[in-house]
């Protein structure tokens, strides 16, 4: 597929050049214009997206080095919304500092979690075919797409009122972002199992394998790709994730970035330290990304996967 | 992306393949069943009961003394006081709920629309004419999908502001400063849009760039023109991508209620999820919160099973 874009777009760059050499003599009709010729209005309108997409979050980012207070103004380059004398840094100010570390948390905990629940029950549902397990998968999908305010309400009824012993607050986070990102390793797995096929499983067991056996020296080698880039899109949607924590948080010991920037900002206090944890929450999502491109290029070195493959699963789109 | 391991080499070795085991024995049914156990006891308990606790709270009664919600379990002894309520609300004369409802619908339906105007050419030039910088493209085309959406709604914010850049850029054409932020519904479309295109045209990509090129081609060849080619072509192949995208973009704005609070604040540009989520915090109203949930939720249900069915759909065309 790549091979064959590449190739295409040597050959068009090639009759472009001739092209517009006949254009230029003037005698090219309107019936005989290069079919292939370049998309320029497309590439441009894409351009002015990209512009338009990432310009913004550049300014934003540029603020939070801001020296002043401004928000609108830039007023020279300082860190003091990080790490300044500033009370309201983000290393100074309790609710800013602990909010880094709770995203952090609250992150490895739900991916610790959520991966291999999911995974497992991908290959569960996925061998035991039945009416549990095919009703079980309806749900599992449906938790995927029922609008996060929703789930987020059922979730602060049910540790409000009937898992009372629970609460909110840190372990109502935890339970709650776990079985909103469940289903990313488990439709991932499922998707993988279905490419893999049933054929090494049998091989396996026909050389005396146990299901056991082949899960851990067939089955999990083959997919930990796919559940590295499970684990890597469900630690990075929780550091995104916002409805679900804004519900379920209790105080500003279990608030994360996300909550911290919209309550503050939405109660009229902005300034360039949301700006500053808004930068650090980049960061951290680009670390991650990073890191997953690197890990699985690495770990499907040897299969024709190129890395434009590998940067849509890391981002869910494969 | 298949894998392909080095199965070449091996099969030599191999001179009598044994008979293939072709029943499962009901051992290793059982470790099936295990291995999914965990996961299926967690959505039992922590999606399915939540549902039945809000419809039971929803249904429920209201302490008068704390205003507090009392969660009814028994279906049998369910009270519709908090659906009349909501019904009234959405409804009834002097509603106010309604009106909530309806601008919900026309903003959804607007921005979604904003996002697959400016998110179908963009995708669509990146899975098939980017050529050799489709790497770089498809870098900048999922950067934002990265990036916090508080941040991303930052960044509007800044350049928003009275004094901002925006107007800065206006009043040099002459344009006196506009008040953003104060409350406009034209702030709130550009907010969602901004917001939700990165998630529409990540499901975009990856739907056009599975279309196979020589389908295209095989167009042009036989004589259409590029416009009837897209037409004739591309379209039919991109109605189900189209679609899926649609709903991850559809589904999520529905519940949205931070957006709206971020780029206007003002009650006239509140939508349903504004709603819901005052009443959760307001006492006495968080049964109604409940039940208006439900009713939201009852209204997407048909849309979420159609996706639902269309990646079963999908899936079993892979397998």
């Amino acid at each position: 597929m790549t091979e064959a874009t590449e190739r295409g777009a040597t050959a068009v760059s090639a009759r472009y050049a001739v092209m517009s050499e006949v254009a230029a003599g003037g005698t090219s009709p309107r019936g005989l214009r290069n079919p292939w010729r370049r998309p320029v209005f497309l590439e441009g309108f894409t351009w002015l997206y990209l512009v338009w997409s990432l310009v913004p979050i550049a300014i934003a980012v540029l603020f939070s080095f801001n020296k002043g207070k401004s928000i609108s103004t830039y007023q020279g380059l300082s860190t003091t919304w990080y790490w300044g004398k500033n009370i309201y840094s983000v290393w100074r100010f309790p609710a800013y500092h602990s909010a880094v570390f709770e995203t952090l948390k609250l992150s490895a905990y739900t991916t610790l979690i959520a991966v291999p629940l999911g995974v497992a029950f991908a290959l569960g549902i996925n061998r035991w075919r039945s009416k549990v397990s095919a009703s079980f998968n309806f749900v599992m999908i449906l938790s995927f797409v029922v609008p996060e305010l929703i789930f987020g309400v059922a979730m602060f009824f049910v540790f409000t009122q009937l898992f009372r012993g629970i609460g909110l607050g840190n372990l109502a986070e935890v339970l709650g972002l776990v079985t909103w990102n469940v289903s990313w390793p488990a439709i991932i797995v499922q998707a993988r199992l279905v490419t893999i096929g049933k054929q090494y499983e049998e091989a396996a067991a026909d050389l005396g394998a146990t299901p056991f056996q082949s899960i851990r020296r067939v089955l999990v080698p083959l997919l930990m790709p796919a559940i590295f880039a499970s684990a890597i899109l469900v630690f990075s949607s929780v550091i995104d994730d916002f409805v679900v924590v804004d519900l379920l948080s209790s105080n500003s010991s279990n608030t994360p970035m996300s909550v911290i920037i919209y309550s503050t900002q939405h109660g009229g206090n902005g300034q360039p330290a949301l700006n500053a944890l808004g930068t650090i929450m980049l960061l951290m999502s680009f670390v991650v990304a990073g890191l997953g491109f690197l890990g699985y290029r690495l770990m499907t070195r040897g299969q024709r996967i190129d890395g434009q493959q590998a940067l849509a699963s890391i981002a869910g789109a494969d | 992306m298949a894998i392909h391991p080095p199965q070449e080499q091996e099969r030599s070795q191999v001179s009598v393949p044994p008979p293939p085991k072709k029943s499962v024995s009901p051992q290793s049914k059982v470790f099936w069943i295990l291995l999914a156990m965990p996961g299926i006891i967690w959505l039992a308990v922590l999606f399915i009961v939540p549902f039945y606790a809000m419809l039971a709270i929803g249904e429920g009664k209201l302490n008068r003394l704390f205003e507090e919600p009392v969660a009814v379990y028994n279906p049998f002894e369910w009270s519709s006081a908090n659906l009349s309520h909501v019904l009234h609300d959405l409804f009834g004369a002097g509603a106010f709920a309604g009106p909530v409802a309806w601008r919900t619908i026309w903003y959804v339906a607007l921005a979604s629309a904003l996002c697959l105007i400016i998110g179908y050419p963009a995708a669509y030039f990146v899975a098939r004419f980017a050529g050799k910088r489709k790497g770089l493209f498809l870098i900048l085309l999922i950067a934002p999908f990265w990036i916090s959406y508080m941040m991303r709604m930052l960044a509007w914010i800044d350049l928003l502001q009275t004094d901002g850049y925006v107007n800065k850029v206006l009043g040099w054409v002459g344009i006196s400063a506009v008040d953003w932020l104060g409350g406009h519904w034209y702030t709130v479309i550009l907010g969602l849009v901004y917001g939700y295109i990165p998630y529409l045209i990540l499901v975009l990509y990856a739907g056009l760039d599975r279309i196979d090129p020589s389908l295209i081609e095989a167009g042009r060849d036989l004589g259409l023109s590029r416009a009837r080619t897209f037409v004739r072509v591309t379209v039919p192949l991109s109605r189900q991508p189209i679609l899926t995208a649609m709903l991850i973009t559809v589904l999520p704005m529905i519940g949205d209620y931070f957006t709206n609070q971020l780029m206007s604040g003002a009650r006239n540009t509140a939508m349903i999820g504004n709603l819901i989520d005052g009443q959760l915090s307001t006492p006495g109203l968080a049964g109604q919160g409940a039940i208006l949930s439900l009713i939201v939720l009852l209204v997407l249900i048909v849309p979420m099973i159609y996706y639902v069915i269309a990646t079963n759909r999908a899936s079993r065309e892979v397998s």
